[in-house]
């Protein structure tokens, strides 16, 4: 009985997280807006910073993340307000599902748009300036980073799109709560590049799966307050 | 099917629905009808457990609501104003994707025979995106329909229909009736109203300000029941 | 509406003298710091409006879980735990001051903690009010958190501008302390965006959970760079270069007092506060009766 539960649980999860990427995969509306979004961002922080050979190095780390950091908020607009604006939500909220179900299944897709954002900026930022980003070291830290901003983005998302000044809340209410997020892995991915030692680098990872198992647990528990009438 | 007791609902200090009591039996076909702002919406989403009541109590199906939603959502079919479709699906993955959040088994033929039930089948491959206001609404239909619940809520099915795509609605609700299921729906439109539900309640205030069978009224007496009722409270 | 009470009344005389005297003592009765000289008393109402901030973000941490769970729910579970976290932390303040263990300091402020939350739970759930009574609290708290926060960051770069020769450095604590401020403004901009109440107060009471959670996680986050803030008493962090000069007995006296002293000024303006929202929501309930 239990393990039925349990499969029914992940179930209708995977049909939401299938759902966004089918609908995605055919318009491709949210990747290409933060694709090019992100593109955007990295040329002008080029030239607003010239990022010249010996400031790429120290700075890299940080362009990126603020980079995904804006992309991200496009993206999760974007994907919360789909369920509004249709009231696609009701639909969602209809079914006999618990509403954890109905969170991770968005986190999920949002987690995949974000990383597939992210696996395209990479081999770009690394052939326009000639870095090499292919370090597993940073990969764990992206993906780290990328389920912490994902788990609140998702539940403040699902807030904001409620709001009538949902498009401009979203990065307020986002950015001060994901600062740490943030701060510990711009510190991380700069210390995987410059080849820092391990010891300098572990207090940030470990402040990473830290946040990201605290804010996990909390959204788990909040969502249903914040989609229910 | 449906008993609803003293419900109670409000919104911080606006009282909507102000100790409402309502009973549908198995099979039957209720309008609920009322002017706008009397609380039609507000108890149909109550009903279609979206909107927790603040006071009393509605049982469907002998489950409660809040307590039980997840038994009750399993017996519930519900069309709203909007159709609740994703644009960027076919018809036939909404299908599909609803189908599963219901846990339901051979998902492949229950979408064939719900797509025949809405006339669909021929367009079942396009965008949703592309179909026309009525299209969409039998969709919905179809939607809230495939995991075969007892009881249906309708919230004003005919808003923004054309004549032919009301016409059609009007069928596949015939349909749906025929089966056996219990039906409420919300409306405005008496004349649509008429030809289909046996019961119409009128809701003004907040509360049931009046019950009247088809049967007894007969389509000419029930403009002036309807007036009568919410002028009554 | 309902007159203010005697003991409101009185509350509010009381905490405007003790203010005075808390000025008096700061400025005539404390004396001057060796090092810092007079800017050092700066730091008796900087510490007092910092903590008093602190302590009001806090608390809607708890008036937060109220709001979500309409103020329901057994109390007893959270009073027993309540009190256990309070002797708890005492008891750990006290084996950290006679063993010298550091992480009792930790236990003790985390119980501590923990045992306010739950008795303001626990007594919260036994008067028996929903959502928007709690929702009203909240409110308070954050304004109240916002003014004195405000006041302890401002009071902070006026003590650095002489003595770290700058209004602003990139300090763990004063950007803590900064970011705190932006997540209750944003707090007060999501409610802004809300009609339907019960939304609003949910909406309210999850973020500010959230974003009292993250305030020491971004803490923390800063703090892998080297902090130059001061510690209050006994320097024992290696990286502040320098200490609050807290020396003399007369000091501690003024410091304690004007801790004091902020707090009931705290508790008479929450409860003023809270006797505002009260009228606004009657004014509130009158609108909709002459709309009907």
């Amino acid at each position: 009985m239990r393990s039925d539960a349990l499969r029914a649980y992940f179930r209708s999860m995977s049909a939401i997280v299938w759902k966004d990427l089918a609908a995605e995969f055919r318009s491709r509306e949210l990747f290409s807006a933060m694709f090019v979004f992100a593109l955007l961002v990295i040329l002008i922080f080029n030239f607003s910073l010239q990022l010249d050979p010996r400031a790429r190095q120290e700075i890299t780390a940080g362009v990126l993340w603020v980079t995904f950091a804006f992309a991200g908020t496009l993206g999760l607009n974007r994907s919360m307000a789909i369920e509004k604006d249709r009231s696609c939500l009701d639909g969602l909220l209809l079914a006999p599902v618990d509403r954890s179900t109905i969170y991770f299944g968005k986190a999920i897709g949002n987690l995949v748009f974000m990383l597939v954002v992210e696996a395209v900026i990479l081999p770009v930022y690394s052939l326009l300036y000639n870095v090499n980003l292919f370090n597993p070291g940073l990969l764990l830290v992206i993906l780290l980073g990328s389920i912490g901003y994902v788990a609140v983005g998702t539940l403040l998302a699902t807030m904001a799109v409620q709001t009538r000044t949902r498009d401009i809340l979203l990065p307020i209410l986002l950015f001060p709560l994901i600062l740490p997020v943030l701060l510990s892995a711009v510190r991380a991915s700069a210390g995987f590049l410059q080849g820092r030692a391990m010891a300098e680098i572990w207090p940030s990872i470990n402040l990473l799966v830290v946040y990201d198992l605290i804010f996990i647990a909390l959204a788990f528990m909040f969502f249903e307050y914040v989609v229910e009438e | 099917m449906i008993a609803v007791k003293r419900l109670v609902k409000r919104f911080g200090h606006k009282t909507v629905l102000r100790g409402l009591d309502f009973q549908a039996e198995a099979g039957e076909f209720v309008a609920l009808l009322g002017p706008n702002g009397a609380g039609k919406t507000t108890f149909l989403r109550v009903l279609a457990s979206l909107s927790a009541p603040t006071f009393g109590e509605v049982r469907i199906a002998g489950y409660r609501l809040p307590g039980q939603s997840a038994e009750v959502r399993r017996r519930l079919g519900v069309v709203l104003h909007e159709p609740l479709l994703y644009g960027d699906l076919t018809a036939e993955e909404n299908l599909k994707f609803y189908g599963r959040m219901y846990g339901l088994p051979d998902l492949p033929d229950r979408i064939a025979a719900t797509l025949d039930l809405v006339g669909l089948r021929g367009r079942s491959r396009d965008l949703v995106r592309t179909y026309s206001r009525g299209m969409q609404q039998r969709l919905s239909i179809g939607r809230a329909v495939i995991h075969d619940p007892e009881v249906i809520l309708f919230d004003e099915p005919y808003t923004g229909l054309d004549q032919d795509a009301a016409d059609m609605l009007d069928s596949v609700l015939t349909a749906i009736s025929a089966q056996g299921k219990t039906i409420v729906m919300t409306s405005h439109d008496l004349a649509r109203a008429s030809t289909l539900a046996a019961r119409f309640d009128v809701i003004s205030r907040g509360v049931i300000a009046a019950t009247g069978l088809r049967s007894d009224l007969g389509p000419e007496r029930l403009l002036g029941f309807y007036r009568e009722a919410v002028g009554a409270v | 509406m309902e007159p203010k009470s005697n003991a409101l009344k009185i509350l509010d005389w009381t905490a405007a003298a003790l203010l005075v005297v808390a000025t008096y003592l700061v400025f005539f009765y404390a004396p001057k710091e060796l090092v810092m000289g007079n800017v050092q008393r700066v730091f008796y109402f900087h510490v007092a409006t910092g903590w008093v901030g602190f302590l009001a973000f806090f608390l809607t941490v708890a008036t937060g879980t109220l709001v979500i769970k309409d103020g329901r729910g057994n109390p007893r579970p959270w009073l027993i735990a309540g009190w256990t976290g309070l002797v708890v932390g005492f008891l750990a303040q006290g084996m950290y001051r006679s063993m010298d263990l550091d992480i009792m300091s930790w236990v003790s402020i985390l119980a501590a903690m923990i045992g306010l939350y739950a008795l303001v739970l626990g007594y919260g759930m036994r008067k028996g009010r929903d959502f928007q009574y709690w929702d009203i609290h909240s409110v308070s708290l954050v304004e109240l958190g916002l003014v004195f926060s405000f006041i302890n960051i401002a009071s902070g770069a006026v003590w650095a501008r002489p003595i770290w020769n700058t209004w602003w450095t990139w300090d763990p604590r004063l950007v803590t302390a900064t970011i705190m401020e932006l997540i209750y403004v944003a707090y007060l901009m999501l409610r802004a965006g809300i009609d339907n109440p019960v939304r609003r107060a949910r909406f309210g009471a999850v973020y500010a959970i959230l974003g009292f959670v993250t305030v020491p996680i971004t803490f923390f986050s800063i703090r892998i760079w080297r902090s130059i803030h001061p510690v209050v008493f006994g320097a024992q962090n290696p990286g502040a270069e320098v200490d609050a000069g807290m020396t003399t007995g007369s000091m501690y006296f003024t410091f304690f007092f004007a801790l004091f002293t902020f707090t009931v000024l705290f508790v008479d303006l929450y409860l003023n506060r809270i006797r505002l929202g009260k009228f606004a929501e009657e004014v509130e309930q009158l609108k909709m009766k002459s709309m009907i």
